[in-house]
């Protein structure tokens, strides 16, 4: 088995068709075709539309990444693809499109899951995962704490969000301030100008008796809403820079205090932070003050490498090949709520017993 | 001259494989809610009939609906891909093109109609002067609101079955065949016919729900 194997890695999950290709840990290119304006207007992703973009942008962005990478498909040691979850109809059309390829191509196809590409993607940031490794997943879609001991076949889900995920609360707020679709960027950009400690909005789920690694943000957006509401009521100007900064620290504060909490109680001295919530600049800067106060080494990629991309799946890849995982078969299908801990798809044949191994620990 | 033809744009998720003169093999299953999972084994399984490899192949022909939009996209995309990795030419076919002309093959000469399922209580149809001329359509609509106008012509395909009251003058095939889509496609490429491109005839809009302006929680 090659030790530097050299993978494409196919990610349709959601509105970003992503083609990545790298070289064991070594990303050589990272092409991505976002519908994120279409949507724009919607206020949120509408999945047909995302699949008709997915469906015209795949091919062309296959080859814009084999022209950057300067490699030729022939050399592939093998195509991965997000197999899930996400948007049903939106993976179906990588799932696809890296099962022809791969036949096309005669090589080994490898269906892995979303999140485990997002903690391994950092692998082409700063070098191989610690094992194990802790991860704060956060994203439109996601928010969950995750014990990766072998990112290829063992990833232990500790605690999610119990309602909505951190990057939808960043779009709601945003909504409510009127300030577009996606929320998150321009949340951050206001929140500098204002004063986090302006306003104390809730810390959901961080009482004695909560769950210590599980989120919940419903709380928080209804009690933000319910504040500018009142302030629009009484006819006074809502601060939004200050409502942006208070909202924003609730938000990261809660993430940084659980995430660090979980690395002690686990022992572990390394903490990864993913997923499109990665890219805010609070979040990055608490979880910094934070690591370093407790003595953790903090890992969050670049905030290109963060948001959904090829070469995070290209990236899971690629450790799926080094480490000799079982490929996938041409039966392969797109499951949109396929679990945490099916880091991939093996072969209906071909079984590596991933699920006995992950059973201790299980969270739910 | 060795054609690969795929359609699932609709129940049937079909393949075949034409060297120019007739069909070498061919694969044909119903399943609408499988063309993920049933469309790469079938190309290898028609691949393996005929007794070569993929990159024999020297044209891919791929039904670009109208269909439902999932199952639609799965041929569309891996149509498009194997074009892309083996460096040849991908055409489209409309689907219902592909039954008139499996109709004519039937022994039906025409005039006549194609009807599929559309879902939502629709029809996708066209109507034939012969089968190989579309005269109308394809267009997606209501049974009931086009049953007048097709009054009396026969009419070939699920869409027909479907709805027996619109439609009493049901034909056969039902299902869509990559067999003859391919042997249509043979026909038009020897004459010089442009064929389509491969893209999809969704002939709807997406459904697309603006959200409503946020709900107030602030009870009354
Ligand atoms: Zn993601």
């Amino acid at each position: 088995m090659a030790d530097e194997p050299l993978v494409l890695g196919i990610e349709t999950s959601c509105d970003e068709t992503g083609v990545g290709i790298v070289r064991g840990t070594t990303l050589l290119a990272d092409a991505v075709a976002s519908s994120v304006d279409t949507h724009a207007r919607f206020g949120g992703v509408v999945p047909e539309i995302a699949s008709r973009a997915h469906l015209e942008a795949m091919v062309p962005t296959i080859e814009r990444a084999l022209k950057e990478a300067g490699i030729s498909a022939r050399d592939l040691d093998g195509i991965s693809v997000t197999a899930g979850p996400g948007l049903a109809g939106a993976l179906l059309v990588g799932v696809s499109a890296a099962k022809a390829y791969a036949y096309a191509l005669n090589k080994p196809l490898y269906g892995v899951n979303h999140l485990a590409s997002h903690i391994c993607v950092d692998q082409l940031e700063h070098g191989p995962l610690p094992e194990p490794t802790m991860a704060l997943l956060v994203s439109g879609g996601h928010s969950s704490l995750l014990l990766a001991p072998d990112i290829t076949n063992d990833v232990r889900p500790l605690g999610a969000t119990i309602d909505d995920a951190a990057g939808e609360a960043f779009d709601k707020i945003a909504r409510v301030l009127d300030l577009g679709f996606p929320g998150g960027p321009v949340i951050d950009r206001l929140a500098k100008e204002g004063d986090p400690a302006a306003i104390a909005f809730p810390r959901g789920l961080t009482g004695s008796r909560d769950p210590a690694y599980d989120f919940s943000f419903s709380g928080l957006k209804t009690s933000v809403a319910r504040w500018i509401e009142a302030k629009r009521a009484a006819g006074e100007e809502v601060p939004v820079r200050d409502v942006a900064a208070s909202f924003q620290e609730a938000v990261v504060d809660v993430l940084t205090r659980k995430a660090v909490r979980a690395c002690k109680d686990e022992g572990v001295d390394h903490l990864m932070i993913g997923g499109g919530v990665a890219a805010n600049s609070r979040l990055r800067a608490l979880a910094e003050d934070r690591c370093e106060r407790a003595g953790i080494r903090l890992r969050v990629p670049r905030p290109g490498l963060c948001t959904d991309n090829g070469a995070m799946v290209a990236a899971l890849g690629a450790e799926m090949v080094a480490r000799g995982r079982p490929a996938s078969d041409l039966e392969l299908s797109a499951d949109s709520s396929l679990p945490v801990t099916d880091t991939h798809v093996p072969g209906a044949h071909d079984h590596d017993h991933v699920h006995e191994i992950s059973k201790d620990n299980l969270y739910s | 001259m060795l054609l690969l033809a795929v359609d699932t744009a609709t129940p049937a998720v079909t393949v075949a494989l034409h060297d120019g003169t007739s069909v070498v093999a061919e694969s044909g299953q119903v399943d609408a809610r499988r063309h993920g999972e049933l469309l790469l084994p079938a190309v290898d399984r028609v691949l393996a009939e005929a007794g070569v490899k993929l990159d024999a192949v020297t044209d891919v022909v791929v039904g670009v609906g109208p269909g439902p939009y999932t199952g639609l996209r799965v041929g569309l995309v891996t149509a498009a891909t194997f074009g892309s990795a083996l460096s040849v030419p991908v055409h489209g076919l409309c689907t219902l093109d592909g039954l008139a002309y499996a109709a004519g093959r039937a022994g039906l000469q025409g005039p006549f109609a194609v009807a599929t399922d559309a879902r939502r209580k629709e029809v996708y149809w066209a109507r034939y002067d012969d089968p190989r001329t579309r005269v109308t359509g394809p267009a997606v609509d209501r049974p009931a609101d086009i049953a007048g106008q097709l009054a009396g012509l026969p009419v070939v395909g699920a869409g027909a079955v479907l709805y027996p009251e619109a439609f009493p003058d049901a034909r056969e095939p039902e299902h869509v065949s990559a067999g003859a889509l391919a042997a249509l496609a043979a026909e038009r490429l020897a004459a010089g016919a442009e064929l389509l491109p491969p893209q999809p005839l969704y002939l709807r809009r997406p459904d697309a729900q603006v959200p409503k302006n946020y709900k107030v929680v602030t009870p009354k």
